[in-house]
C-alpha cells in the first residue's frame, strides 16, 4: 500500500487538514495558502503535493498560476469508511437485542 | 431505517464514541456482556474466559471450519460495576491496531430501555482511522467464509 496516497495518512497532519479547511471555500496558489502558515514555503508544497497525490486537492491551471481547489467527493469516502463501521456495529447490537428479547421470554 | 446506532470519531483525535439505545432493561444489556454464552451469541466468536471483575479479563477466539484460528482478542478489565460501567483493554492479537481502552456506559433510561456509551480510546489518531478504514477487521461475527475470504487477501 503507497501510504502516500491514503486520505486517512493525508488528514492525519494538522497543516494539511489546516490547508483543507482553507481551501473548503475557495480556490487559492501555493504562494497564497503558504501566507497563512508560519512553515516554510517547500514544506507547504510537500503538504500540497500529497494532498494532491490522495485526490483531496485538483490543481487548475489558470494562465501562469496554479490554482489548488478542495475535492469534496474524496472527503465523502472517508465519512463512507466511518459509515461502514456504523454498520457493522449496528448489526452487532441488533443482534444483541433479539438474543436479550429471547432471553427475556424464556425466563 | 432509523439509525439506532451512531459512531462518532472527530478528526486527528484518539478516541471513537458509539452510541446505541436498546429495547431491553439496563439489567439485561449489561447480562449481554456479562454471560460467556449470551457474549458468544451476538459476538458471533467463541469465549474462552470471560471475568467481568477488577483484575479479570476475557479472552475471545474465532475458528473456520477446519480450526484454523481467524482471529483472537483478550484484554484485561480494570472496573466492573453491574448495570453501570466496565472498563476494560482490547487487543486483537497478530493485528496492527495496538491496544485500546474501552469504557463501557449502561444507562437505565426507562423500565424497558436503556442506553449504551462506549469510548474506545486508540493509542494514536493514525491507528484508529486505520481501524476506522477496516471495519471487517473488527467485524468478527461475519460468516467464517467472508473472515477467510478477507484474510486471504
Amino acid at each position: 500500500m503507497d501510504l502516500r496516497r491514503d486520505v486517512f495518512q493525508a488528514i492525519a497532519d494538522p497543516t494539511r487538514r489546516g490547508i483543507l479547511l482553507l481551501l473548503a471555500t475557495q480556490s487559492m496558489t501555493a504562494g497564497a495558502i503558504a501566507s497563512n502558515f508560519n512553515t516554510a514555503r517547500p514544506t507547504i508544497s510537500k503538504h500540497l503535493q500529497i494532498l494532491t497525490e490522495c485526490d483531496l486537492l485538483k490543481q487548475d491551471q489558470q494562465g501562469r498560476e496554479v490554482y489548488y481547489h478542495f475535492n469534496g467527493k474524496k472527503m465523502k469516502e472517508v465519512a463512507d469508511f466511518i459509515e461502514k463501521f456504523r454498520a457493522m456495529w449496528d448489526e452487532r447490537f441488533n443482534k444483541l437485542e433479539n438474543v436479550m428479547k429471547k432471553y427475556k421470554t424464556k425466563k | 431505517m432509523e439509525r439506532k446506532t451512531k459512531v462518532d470519531a472527530k478528526d486527528g483525535e484518539l478516541l471513537i464514541t458509539i452510541t446505541r439505545d436498546f429495547d431491553l432493561p439496563v439489567e439485561l444489556l449489561y447480562k449481554a456482556y456479562e454471560d460467556a454464552e449470551i457474549v458468544s451469541q451476538w459476538m458471533g466468536t467463541n469465549v474462552l474466559k470471560l471475568e467481568n471483575v477488577k483484575y479479570g479479563g476475557y479472552q475471545f477466539e474465532t475458528k473456520d471450519n477446519k480450526g484454523n484460528v481467524v482471529f483472537r482478542a483478550h484484554g484485561t478489565v480494570h472496573d466492573a460495576i453491574p448495570n453501570t460501567l466496565i472498563v476494560r483493554t482490547f487487543e486483537m492479537e497478530n493485528a496492527p491496531f495496538g491496544v485500546q481502552l474501552e469504557t463501557l456506559h449502561f444507562e437505565k433510561l426507562t423500565d424497558d430501555s436503556s442506553r449504551l456509551i462506549i469510548h474506545s480510546l486508540y493509542q494514536s489518531g493514525e491507528l484508529r482511522d486505520q481501524l476506522l478504514q477496516m471495519p471487517f477487521a473488527y467485524g468478527i461475527n461475519m460468516a467464517h467464509d467472508r473472515l477467510q475470504q478477507i484474510f486471504k487477501k
